[in-house]
């Protein structure tokens, strides 16, 4: 007697729950690592699947690199209070205010990059040994080889050489001291996935995710929110349009599309007749063809 | 929709990154940007068209040999289903790679250059598609733009494919001639090759029956995690969450938990705000039981008229994972599901030279190795045979003094 497989959507949740109570199981100290964007919301929900009636057995941890998008922050907060669960922040300007950072100068200074600093010291600080993030592999083709177990040492470096086997549904957490491993339960979901979960789920977004009227500036052919954390000067010319986020980074390194999606089903009618992929809107991925790999190495989420 | 994971064993030379690469293409899933950055890139075909095979190009080591050295993961979607493609390397240095994506896949697609026909590779990839139990095989023979897309290469590839894959335990296989390159029979039937009358490669990936096992008999969900709020509402609330891997279970079911061997009843299923009457494989849930019993995570839940076998001596298939070669004197771990225990290699039965599928006698396994053993372990392990209920029969073995996966087991029978 046999039948077919679980609806796609049924067989990922269930999977990424599975890898939840996994990392659960396998770990003393996990944390999940909250951007406040739709990656990480899903993970939230997908917790909560996991681990009701109970807590998470894990707290959330946001690093803030001051440049958040302030309906980000707006929604962090509304949600922790929804959920009654642990939120841990990291601050990047402690980072710099400690010196163990230098904030970068000119047009197309960001904090992006100096976040890696904060978090692998937040994770140092709490002995964290597992990090959930919301990192999928359909993103980058750096992310395609990356496992759903993925070990770092202490460094926060990732060995794409060094990668253990993953089979079946096993995930081998087994760390020596100082290292942490990087847990990505939806590795297998691509964006058009985790947009039709959250509408199937009815789960809140940040508001900048849905279009709205907002100033915004041209920066390397690219639309930026107008704000002071981007250094803009005279030759910013600042236009009012209708936009919209595709992903919730920092402000600096986020750049908005023009789009009139103001509701979940616009957005997945315009993803679906997409012509540029969701990493195509960071201006930090164009730096070179290998900069997600070469970040990754260093230790980024 | 549902979703089928392939995996496509074959290698560069086979052109198996350009029908990956044409897959995506000719389908529509690959996106603006990404489609730039291939047009600047400076590979190209001889006749100055894109060169697909970058598409699945992973990694800057990858890049710089030219060859794929892992599992990279593909995504796509036509209106009929959603696919996942391991895309492994087909050198006999990555076979564990090979392995690694097989375990995951219903579906291989085992490539043949129309010029070489079956050849040693074609041996050992199919070696592992039955080692490994997938449910459906497509051989692809490509390249058929370069032997005229003459229909008689390709009965003659039939024919020797199907001399050797006798001797193999093989579910179902499709015969498929095609051009990557030129785009024939990937996702388009092509005029060109009009003697055929079967389906194109993606028409039957989008049709082909996907099957799990959901009979009663293989009840089978390890306890990953158990649930207890100690809140004051909820002072004796206790769940056992875990993913069912085979079969279903439904309310007032009578289990098994195992290895302690106590009965009890499932009182109620639970999936976040639904009770759901019944637990299907693959669902991921959390079981109430009547009778309060000691259960911890590593512990199975199973159908009381139906046990998995018991034992800490385990006759099994071997695949060796690590560059340091296995050591008989040495303690490994075992993971099977959420139990994890000590283990020893007891016995090495024999090696499979995996080119002709000799059986060789052999003092220990090395990289890529694969073979029968027999595995002790520390504590007792509830297991189907792999070849019959795949989700409870699978298991890793690994290395504590460097933590590595260092080999793949898929469990037989109980050692006498």
């Amino acid at each position: 007697m046999s039948k077919n497989k679980l609806n796609y959507l049924d067989d990922l949740e269930a999977e990424a729950i599975h890898i939840l109570r996994e990392v659960a199981g396998q770990f003393e100290k996990p944390a999940l690592l909250f951007s406040g964007g739709k990656d990480s919301i899903t993970l939230v929900r997908l917790a909560e699947k996991a681990f009701r009636p109970g807590k998470f057995p894990f707290p959330l941890v946001h690093i803030d690199t001051g440049h958040n998008f302030p309906e980000t922050i707006a929604y962090r907060d509304e949600m922790i209070k929804r959920i009654g669960e642990k939120l841990i922040v990291g601050y990047v300007q402690d980072s710099i205010d400690q010196g163990k950072v230098v904030e970068q100068k000119g047009k197309n200074a960001s904090r992006n990059a100096l976040q890696t600093v904060t978090l692998l010291d937040t994770i140092a600080q709490h002995q964290f040994d597992a990090c959930i993030g919301g990192a999928r592999r359909d993103e980058e083709k750096a992310r395609a080889k990356e496992r759903i177990f993925s070990v770092r040492d202490e460094f926060g470096q990732w060995d794409p050489k060094r990668q253990r086997p993953e089979l079946w549904n096993l995930y081998n957490g087994k760390i020596h001291k100082g290292e942490n491993v990087r847990v990505f339960p939806i590795s297998n979901w691509t964006e058009l996935d985790v947009w039709n979960y959250i509408r199937r789920e009815n789960i809140p977004l940040p508001t900048i995710y849905f279009a709205h009227e907002r100033d915004v500036i041209t920066r390397n052919g690219q639309l930026m929110a107008a704000a002071e954390a981007l250094n803009m000067d005279e030759e910013d010319i600042i236009t009012r349009r209708n936009v919209r986020f595709r992903t919730v980074g920092d402000m600096t390194c986020t750049a908005a599309v023009e789009s009139d999606a103001f509701e979940i089903d616009d957005i997945i009618n315009e993803i679906s007749a997409s012509k540029i992929s969701e990493r195509g809107a960071r201006m930090d991925d164009k730096v070179s063809e290998a900069a997600m790999e070469d970040r990754k190495k260093g230790g980024y989420f | 929709m549902d979703i089928l994971k392939f995996l496509t064993a074959g290698s560069v030379d086979d052109g198996k990154s350009t029908l990956i690469g044409r897959l995506l293409y000719d389908s529509d899933s690959i996106l603006v940007d990404q489609l730039e950055a291939l047009q600047k890139s400076n590979r190209k075909n001889d006749d100055g068209t894109i060169d697909l095979a970058i598409l699945t190009d992973g990694l800057k080591a990858e890049r710089e040999q030219g060859i794929t050295i892992d599992v990279a993961y593909k995504y796509f979607q036509t209106e009929k289903r959603k696919f996942i493609i391991a895309d492994t390397p087909g050198h006999i240095q990555y076979t564990r790679n090979m392995v690694t994506g097989a375990s995951n896949a219903d579906l291989a697609i085992i490539l043949i250059d129309a010029r070489k026909g079956v050849i040693e590779q074609t041996i050992r990839h199919s070696y592992l598609v039955s080692l490994l139990a997938l449910q459906h095989v497509v051989v692809a023979v490509n390249k058929m733009d370069m032997v005229d897309y003459d229909e008689e290469v390709f009965n003659k590839i039939v024919k020797d494919y199907q001399r050797m894959a006798g001797k193999l335990n093989l579910n179902e296989v499709t015969y498929i001639p095609v051009s990557a390159l030129k785009g024939d029979n990937i996702v388009y039937k092509s005029d060109r090759i009009h003697w055929y009358k079967g389906k194109s490669l993606l028409d039957h990936l989008e049709t082909v029956p996907v099957d799990i096992d959901d009979s009663t008999d293989h009840a089978r969900m390890p306890v990953q995690w158990i649930i207890r709020p100690q809140t004051d509402e909820l002072h004796d609330y206790r769940g056992y969450a875990g993913r069912v891997l085979s079969g279903s279970f439904k309310v007032n079911d009578k289990i098994t938990v195992l290895p302690s061997g106590f009965n009890s009843t499932i009182s109620k299923i639970e999936f976040f705000d639904r009770e759901p009457a019944e637990a299907s494989a693959g669902m991921s849930v959390t079981l109430h039981l009547e009778d309060e019993i000691d259960i911890s995570r590593g512990d199975i839940l199973v159908n009381a008229q139906s046990h998995p076998k018991i034992s800490q001596l385990i006759e099994a298939d071997l695949c060796w994972m690590d560059t340091k070669p296995m050591d008989t004197s040495l303690m490994y771990l075992v993971q099977h599901n959420s139990k994890t225990t000590r283990c020893k290699i007891q016995d090495i039965l024999y090696k499979v030279n995996i080119n002709t599928l000799e059986q060789v006698n052999a003092e220990s396994f090395n990289l890529n190795d694969i073979g029968r053993v027999i595995l002790k372990t520390a504590d007792p392990l509830a297991f189907d045979a792999y070849q019959e209920n795949k989700p409870n029969g699978g298991a890793i073995i690994i290395d504590s003094r460097t933590n590595l996966t260092v080999g793949a087991l898929m469990f037989r029978a109980i050692a006498d």
